[in-house]
C-alpha cells in the first residue's frame, strides 16, 4: 500500500533551525494521521528530526539520504 | 484525637487487604495512577534575553523558535542590553535625556544592527557573519524573530529596563508583550521545565 503524502516541505539549502521550523508550520496544515515529506540538505537535520519527532510525538516513519539530500516522512499525531 | 491519626491506620490495612485478595483471586493489581496534569501538561521553556549582541540574541531566537516548533511553550523575558534589539526599526535615537540618547547612539537599536560580543572590529565582524550566514543558508535574527512570534513565542519586556533606558511601549516592536518585572520572571522560570539566561 502506498501512503499518500499530503504536504511537501522543501528545506534544501536551509540551515538549522529552519528545516524544523518550516516542518512544524507545514504539519499544522494537515489532519492528524496525514503524512508530510521533508527534503533537507542540512546534515544536522538527520539527528534533529529524530529529536523533534520524540519531542512532538509526530511519528518519523521514513528516513533516507540521496546524494546529500535527506528525506523524511512524518505522520502527524 | 486528630483526623490524621485516624486516617493513617484506616487506609493502609485496606490497601494491603485489597492486595491480599488480588493475590488469592488472581485479579490484576490496580494500575498506579498517573497525575492528570503530568500527562497532558505542555513543556515550557523560559529564556532570559539579557545580552544585546548578535552572537547571543541569535541563539535566543534559534532556541525559542525551535521550542515553539517542537510544541514547547516558550517565553522570553527581555531585559537590559537585550531590550535594544527589540526597538522598532524606524527608531534611531531613543530615550528622554542625553544619557539615554547617548546610550542609543553608542549601541544602535534594532534587530538588524547587532554587534558581536567579540571580534566586532568596528562592524567588520557582523558584516562577515552576515556574508557567511547567507552563504550557508542560515536564517537571520529578523527571520527567526518573525518565525518565533508567528508560532506563539511570548516576548516580555522588562519594565525597569524600559524606564531606565527611556523606552516607551511604542518604541518597541509590536510583537513585544505586556511589560513586567522580576517577580514575573521568577514566576515563569520556576514554573518552566528549563530556563536559560543568555
Amino acid at each position: 500500500m502506498t501512503l499518500q503524502i499530503l504536504q511537501h516541505v522543501d528545506a534544501r539549502g536551509l540551515s538549522c533551525p529552519m528545516p524544523i521550523v518550516k516542518t512544524a508550520q507545514a504539519i499544522r496544515t494537515v489532519a492528524s494521521g496525514a503524512l508530510i515529506e521533508v527534503l533537507a540538505t542540512d546534515p544536522g537535520s538527520v539527528k534533529d528530526f529524530g529529536a523533534w519527532s520524540r519531542t512532538t510525538g509526530h511519528e518519523l516513519i521514513e528516513q533516507s539520504a540521496d546524494g546529500g539530500v535527506f528525506r523524511f516522512v512524518l505522520r502527524r499525531k | 484525637m486528630t483526623s490524621a491519626t485516624v486516617e493513617g491506620p484506616r487506609t493502609r490495612p485496606l490497601e494491603s487487604l485489597a492486595r491480599a485478595i488480588a493475590d488469592i483471586e488472581g485479579l490484576p493489581e490496580p494500575a498506579p495512577e498517573t497525575p492528570l496534569d503530568q500527562a497532558v501538561r505542555t513543556k515550557q521553556l523560559v529564556i532570559v534575553n539579557w545580552s544585546g549582541e548578535l552572537d547571543k540574541v541569535w541563539p535566543v531566537l534559534i532556541l525559542s523558535s525551535t521550542a515553539a516548533a517542537s510544541g514547547v511553550r516558550c517565553k522570553v523575558f527581555v531585559t537590559f542590553w537585550g531590550l535594544l534589539p527589540f526597538v522598532r526599526d524606524q527608531k534611531r535615537i531613543v530615550g528622554e535625556n542625553w544619557m539615554q540618547k547617548m546610550l542609543a547612539l553608542m549601541q544602535r537599536p534594532g534587530i538588524d544592527h547587532l554587534k558581536l560580543s567579540k571580534m566586532n572590529f568596528l562592524g567588520m565582524g557582523p558584516w562577515m557573519m552576515g556574508t557567511l550566514r547567507r552563504k550557508y543558508g542560515v536564517a537571520s535574527p529578523r527571520e527567526l524573530l518573525e518565525a518565533a512570534t508567528a508560532m506563539g513565542v511570548e516576548f516580555i519586556p522588562c519594565q525597569m529596563t524600559m524606564d531606565m533606558f527611556g523606552l516607551k511601549r511604542e518604541d518597541l516592536i509590536d510583537e513585544m508583550g505586556e511589560p513586567a518585572g522580576a517577580a514575573t520572571a521568577i514566576e515563569i522560570m520556576t514554573e518552566a521545565d528549563a530556563s536559560l539566561f543568555i
